[in-house]
């Protein structure tokens, strides 16, 4: 993986461009020293390590717009940060840029359940909005599996998704309005309390832009009442074909689960091993969650049991105690720690259409062969998002690398497929020089050209989400 | 005057690629849209590409009228959810409307505040842009946060980005049963709580509108015992209110909300989004006016005595006013569309140079020509 060589001018400056952050900051909120920075050298990909010129932690929307006007003036490059948990490398930073974290914006500033929003400060923790309104009965419903740390911040900045977004939609999907700095320190609001912000949807287009085109300080949230209750029911059976029709079936008789998980053999072993949830030995497992009343989800899981029951399940198993839910979500939930257990791995989240699960899984399984690599997937199943977990050897020269390769192969079989690149985690660095596979030269230079309006120098996250060689032009020009 | 009708994305953008004028996009002709320029319309880019109903998904080309989309769903038990309003009653229009027109306005109705908008059901583009090129964005599949989101930016963009030849949608099961809650002659400050109130149950409402004056309704979807279970605690808890009987299957009542059919006729119509509880306060600001609230207050229709500034009378709000109803010299006076602060319309005129930078497609919509001229 590249990276762009750090601007030796700014590296020069570094003395004098930390002096000037700390004119507009309180102290204590810029961090140089360089056994500081180390903390900020990488985010959930951890493959990749680079410690940044300087860190600024402002705390206000005001000093945010400071920091980002003088690094503008200064034509130092800025690398915004959540909570630094991204997947995709969204938050690494190079060695010429200053790190802007925004984990001390992290109040709530209004709570409406009449007209049912609720305004954060955008470093504030996913799991936290929900808890500053859970009391109420309300709740923020994106959940991506990282909600206890991640930022909202981050979220927007990857349009996160979730284990429940097959009813309640992604982050865009609930996202009412920000308060939004350009790299030139202006700020702007867009949208608020009331729906579809007027004029472009510009809005739509923050949400998922990787930090490229401003740094949101705050964000309009939609909330929702806590549905009454859930219950998820297990199904196992003898093959993923089976499993994929039992999806596609389940969807077209018109219930719509908030959650539809699956598992297969290499993952379910994985998590056994780990968890001891008592998964049955299959193919492919199913994990399909209904919300409602009691009577309400009865009748929900009574037509999607029936469904499960025509393709002849190898187990059917039915919650009818909190216990039990808890027991059928434990493995599922222990995955991704279960598959650590077994060594390193890399989780890709590659999205295919539903009808081609069986022929995409298939593959994979050839593609592990080949590669010598172990690979187990768990994924919303609902939604086409797949999560197949590498398993990798991170001591072994070169085990990295290939299984890398092997990653990319699968991200190409999904764009085949006729799916995408990432659904939820982000292009970042990790999936950016794949992204000319999935997209036609022209089809990027559309999407850069976004990015020229809300950011000419190319100042913001640069080297990310576009392959270097398609953004070199404007790197370059702009420096 | 002739119109153009380019039957492949080819076509069409060899057609932009010579223009040596603007053009006005028509996709159906029916959402009440003129501007100066050669008319283009994407009826000959028409027809389903691509159906999954197992997968919620549907590809489909932007001429294909709304009719054929609507009935290719049905038959399947499925449909588009965020419920596109028809704008031929209200505007006195006529011809068929099409998917495309629905995407280039973002037309959601009713059900919006339960499923999300038109943009939130667009999973993937292609359009041809001002240059001539063929592009895409997004895809078929129901995440993807791979690149920008363009998709969202051409939702809504009323043809003044590019011109849209196929779209990619998600489509839902239509619900077994249906039952609205009505409640007869409550004021619309108490009409509003009240559909706020019902709003912050854990009861999925999937509509919530009140016409001034008349009915105040709101609509559960799903199986019947659920409808039915629903339908009981609610009655319970918005009894402060008033009387609430539920009434089955009453499809044509919200078709009239989606199409405001209460204010069809004379006048000028305008459509503001408000922070919902802002919206009694706001209507009577306005002197005349009739309302009808959708979106439990969130969406107001407003019809107000011709040539009314309602921007003016509303002053500062949070939200935005669109004038959907009127002559053109009040349209040209007033403007269509609430004008952006300065940076925000600062990032629109950029975007629009760089997708259409000789200024072909629909000039003078969203960004008022009258306005830049003047300004």
């Amino acid at each position: 993986m590249q990276m762009p060589t750090p601007d030796p001018t700014i590296l020069a400056r570094k003395d004098e461009i930390v002096r000037q952050l700390g004119q507009v900051l309180p102290k204590g909120a810029v961090i140089s020293d360089v056994s500081e920075t180390r903390a900020y050298e990488c985010d959930g990909l951890s493959a990749y390590r680079c410690p940044p010129l300087a860190v600024v932690l402002p705390t206000t929307t005001q000093q945010v717009s400071d920091v980002m006007r003088l690094c503008h003036a200064m034509g130092v490059p800025v690398v915004p940060r959540g909570s630094g948990t991204s997947l995709a490398g969204g938050a690494l930073p190079t060695g010429d840029c200053v790190i802007l974290g925004v984990a001390r914006l992290n109040a709530v500033l209004e709570t409406d359940y009449d007209n049912r929003f609720v305004r954060v400060q955008s470093g504030r923790t996913n799991l936290s909005v929900t808890g500053a309104v859970e009391e109420d009965g309300f709740f923020y419903a994106p959940d991506p599996s990282s909600q206890l740390a991640c930022a909202i911040a981050g979220n927007i900045a990857m349009n996160s998704g979730g284990a429940h977004c097959l009813k309640y939609g992604v982050t865009t999907n609930n996202l009412m309005g920000v308060t939004l700095v350009l790299m030139d320190g202006t700020v702007t609001e867009l949208g608020g309390a009331h729906l579809d912000a007027g004029g472009l949807d510009l809005l739509g287009l923050i949400c998922g832009s990787e930090g490229q085109l401003g740094v949101v300080t705050e964000a309009t949230l939609r909330i929702l009442h806590k549905p009454e209750g859930a219950r998820p029911v297990l199904i196992g059976y003898d093959s993923s074909e089976v499993a994929g029709a039992c999806v596609s079936d389940i969807i077209k008789a018109g219930v719509l689960p908030v959650a539809i998980e699956f598992m297969d053999r290499p993952c379910i072993r994985a998590t056994e091993a780990f968890a001891a949830a008592g998964y049955p030995d299959c193919e492919a497992l199913l994990i399909v969650e209904v919300e409602g009343s009691p009577a309400e989800i009865d009748e929900q899981l009574e037509i999607i049991l029936d469904i499960a029951r025509r393709h002849d399940p190898v187990e059917l198993r039915e919650s009818t105690s909190a216990e039990e839910s808890a027991r059928i979500w434990l493995g599922r939930k222990s995955a991704f720690g279960a598959m650590g257990q077994m060594g390193d791995y890399m989780c890709l989240d590659g999205t295919i259409p539903v009808s081609e699960l069986p022929f995409v899984l298939r593959r994979i399984g050839e593609l592990s062969a080949e590669y010598g690599l172990k690979v187990g997937n768990v994924f919303h199943a609902g939604d086409g998002n797949m999560h197949p977990l590498i398993l990798y050897d991170a001591n072994k020269p070169g085990d990295l690398e290939l299984c890398e390769a092997f990653g990319a192969e699968i991200l190409k079989l999904c764009v085949d497929a006729g799916g995408c690149l990432t659904g939820e985690h982000g292009v970042g660095i990790e999936k950016r020089d794949l992204m000319s596979y999935q997209y036609a030269p022209e089809d990027l230079e559309i999407q850069m050209a976004v990015k020229d309006v809300f950011d000419p120098k190319w100042l913001l996250n640069p080297a990310k989400v576009f392959p270097l060689e398609n953004s070199a032009a404007r790197r370059i020009a702009a420096e | 005057m002739t119109m153009m009708c380019p039957d492949t994305e080819d076509a069409l953008a060899g057609m932009i690629t010579a223009a040596d004028g603007p053009f006005q996009i028509v996709g159906g002709g029916t959402r009440g849209f003129t501007v100066q320029g050669a008319a283009l319309s994407t009826a000959a880019l028409s027809g389903i590409s691509l159906y999954e109903p197992g997968a919620m998904t549907l590809v489909v080309r932007a001429g294909t009228p709304m009719a054929e989309v609507d009935a290719a769903l049905a038959v399947e038990g499925q449909r588009l959810a965020f419920e596109p309003m028809d704008h031929r009653a209200v505007l006195g229009t006529t011809g068929e409307p099409t998917i495309g027109g629905a995407v280039a306005a973002n037309v959601s109705g009713p059900r919006r505040i339960q499923v999300g908008a038109c943009r939130d059901f667009l999973l993937g583009v292609r359009f041809v842009d001002g240059q001539g090129r063929v592009l895409k964005n997004g895809g078929r599949v129901m995440k993807n946060v791979t690149g920008y989101d363009l998709v969202k930016l051409m939702a809504g963009s009323y043809g003044t980005l590019g011109v849209m030849t196929e779209l990619s949608l998600k489509v839902m099961p239509v619900a077994r049963s249906m039952g609205t809650l009505v409640a007869e002659g409550l004021s619309d400050a108490a009409a509003v709580q009240a559909l706020s109130a019902a709003l912050g149950t854990p009861f999925d409402v999937s509509g919530a509108a009140h016409v001034q004056g008349g009915r105040t309704m709101v609509r559960l979807e799903g199986f019947a015992a659920s409808v039915a279970y629903r339908a009981a605690a609610l009655q319970a808890i918005l009894a402060p209110f008033g009387a609430w009987a539920l009434e089955m299957d009453n499809a044509q009542d919200w078709q009239n909300v989606r199409d405001v059919a209460a204010l069809h006729g004379d006048g000028d119509l305008w459509r503001l989004s408000v922070k919902p509880s802002d919206a009694p306060g706001l209507v009577a600001r306005v002197s005349g006016a009739r309302a009808v609230y959708d979106w439990a207050g969130g969406l107001i229709w407003l019809a107000v005595p011709e040539g009314t500034d309602v921007r003016t009378a509303l002053g500062v709000f949070g939200g935005h006013a669109t004038l959907i109803r009127a002559d053109i010299g009040t349209k040209q006076r007033l403007g269509v569309f609430q004008p952006q602060p300065a940076p925000l319309a600062a990032i629109e005129a950029g975007l629009r140079a760089r997708f259409d930078p000789r200024g072909l497609f629909n000039p003078g919509v969203m960004h008022s020509a009258v306005q830049e001229k003047a300004g």
